[in-house]
């Protein structure tokens, strides 16, 4: 390893008065004292969420309005946390959503045990179940911190759907084919 | 408008009266320098500071959130907060000095401004008088003798504590006080030196000196006395710091070290009073700063307030003028008070040794070496 001396300077007589650094110290706290400030006031203004953000998890609707959850409850079995509890229901044949399998009636997510993991995300077949932007929950008691299904709703909102597999898998039927 | 009827009252009416008026006006100062503290030091930081606190009521009336931006009302919630916040007492401490402390804390902070000059008038007679509460001859030295006692409360405040961070703390601040009272008590010499001229009536008074820094135009005497001193104006800013117990001195405190030093055992109003006599020392050291070094309430060196009050036409009513040479005089203190939270902010605190080696090697000499020369000088100019 190369050795490097260094010598070090006996400091001059300007600098063993302090002064010209204490000069140096106050322009610098000047210049910070005009300049703009850097604290982002909370409820006002609000921080850019990156893409890809992990806040509260949420269910949502498809364009056409259907709620996409068919309470298989596989997010309530791979959640770590155990966060999740869904009571499945079943749907009425005279429901315009008739062809698809189940909906919930009830889904309760708490959100003093969700840890944001996204698993819940990442298992869904149906593609329902999405972790937005919403980051910050606040309540008074502990029951205001379990999200139900129209809670959840509320936050999810309607998100674009590529597939509309249980409207193909209806037309198919339709059509003669059972898959 | 008429004011002779209060000039008939008796004379121990009119003295509590208007050192209440004086007191009314510091304390409220003392704790707005707090805010300003906190403001200035949010802005150096890159911080907006306390800008949100605001009455419901006070809320309705337009215009005041700019008030609430600067954090006038949080003045007020910092008041509320340490008035009516519990005040422990603990059960170690010595409880009768304990609670004396900051009392005497208090005393020599607000009555050091009796003998400081804030203003000046033109009487009846004709003559330029000073607004001041008591204008004795022994003037400045009644301040360093009244303000000194002040390191009394700091003592008392770190021995009663019965705990050894206050005591330390109070160890350092007598020691820090005792250093830098010489040079401050010297550097003013040189001022008084000049101004006792030979065959005068001798001096020490602080409107005496403002009106030596109050010629008119290009002359001698209308140069202020930090222009012609400047290591005297240099010796007493440094030793200032130190008195006031202002960073880069903050030795008493120090709470890196020390953990609040000598109020470590202190909560609440008992605390708050510490602070605002730290204030009223800041304020009253830098207003004799001002009247000593800037001259005083002269708005410009060679323009005087007397020539001011005259182009304004104010001469004649003792009260506008009066008010003026207070406006001017509060404003250059105001300026300095920005100046010790600008150094405050800036510069990081002394060692112990550090400050002792400042005090005794360097600044005390440098007094010395500056008393000989000024000595010299005037009795060469003035003989």
């Amino acid at each position: 390893m190369a050795v490097i001396p260094v010598s070090r300077q006996p400091l001059t007589l300007l600098e063993r008065t302090y002064l010209p650094q204490i000069a140096g110290g106050l322009k610098t706290t000047l210049k910070h004292f005009f300049s703009p400030k850097d604290t982002m006031e909370y409820p006002e203004e609000r921080p850019a969420i990156p893409a890809g953000y992990r806040g509260v998890p949420t269910l949502v609707f498809d364009p056409h309005g259907r709620e996409k959850c068919v309470s298989c409850q596989l997010c309530e079995f791979v959640c770590p946390p155990k966060a999740i509890r869904i009571t499945p229901g079943a749907i009425t044949p005279d429901d315009p959503a008739a062809h698809v399998e189940k909906r919930p009636q009830e889904f309760e997510i708490d959100m003093l045990r969700c840890i944001y993991c996204g698993l819940c995300q990442e298992v869904c077949p149906e593609e329902a179940i999405f972790l937005q932007t919403q980051y910050s929950t606040t309540g008074h008691t502990r029951a205001d911190f379990v999200n139900n299904k129209q809670k959840l709703y509320e936050l999810g909102g309607t998100l674009p759907d590529a597939h509309f597999k249980w409207d193909k898998k209806k037309a198919a039927e339709e059509g003669g084919n059972a898959h | 408008m008429d004011f002779s009827f209060y000039f008939n009252f008796p004379l121990w009416v009119r003295l509590p009266l208007q050192g209440l008026a004086v007191i009314l006006v510091l304390f409220p100062l003392a704790a707005a320098c707090s805010m300003a503290e906190r403001k200035i030091s949010a802005w150096m930081q890159n911080r907006p500071g306390p800008n949100r606190t605001i009455a419901p009521i006070i809320a309705w009336i337009p215009g005041m959130g700019i008030l609430q931006r600067l954090g006038i009302f949080q003045l007020a919630a910092d008041g509320g907060k340490f008035t009516f916040k519990e005040d422990p007492v603990p059960g170690h401490v010595n409880k009768f000095y304990f609670i004396l402390a900051p009392i005497i804390a208090m005393i020599p902070a607000l009555t050091t401004v009796a003998v400081v000059p804030f203003g000046a008038y033109i009487s009846s007679a004709g003559q330029l008088t000073p607004v001041i509460l008591a204008d004795v001859d022994v003037g400045l030295l009644a301040v360093f003798a009244v303000s000194s006692l002040g390191v009394y409360s700091v003592i008392l405040a770190g021995w009663a504590s019965n705990s050894k961070y206050p005591f330390l703390g109070s160890v350092r601040a007598s020691a820090q006080l005792i250093s830098y009272e010489l040079s401050m008590t010297l550097s003013v010499l040189p001022v008084f030196l000049w101004i006792n001229t030979p065959g005068s009536h001798g001096t020490l008074n602080l409107f005496d000196v403002v009106a030596m820094q109050s010629g008119v135009g290009l002359r001698w005497d209308s140069v202020w006395f930090g222009f012609t001193m400047p290591v005297s104006a240099f010796i007493f800013l440094v030793a200032l710091f130190a008195e006031t117990n202002r960073q880069p001195f903050d030795m008493p405190e120090s709470e890196a070290d020390l953990v609040g030093g000598f109020h470590t055992e202190y909560g609440a109003f008992k605390w708050s009073l510490f602070f605002v006599a730290e204030y009223c020392h800041m304020i009253v050291g830098s207003g004799v700063f001002v009247l000593l070094f800037l001259g005083g309430w002269n708005p410009l060196p060679g323009l005087p307030l007397h020539l001011l009050a005259g182009w304004l036409h104010l001469a004649g009513t003792p009260l506008l003028m009066g008010a003026l040479g207070i406006a001017i005089f509060l404003g250059k203190v105001a300026a300095f008070i920005f100046f010790f939270m600008w150094v405050r902010w800036t510069l990081p605190r002394f060692r112990y040794d550090q400050v002792m080696n400042i005090g005794w090697k360097k600044l005390l000499p440098l007094a010395i070496a500056n008393l000989i020369f000024y000595a010299l000088a005037i009795a060469l100019i003035q003989k």
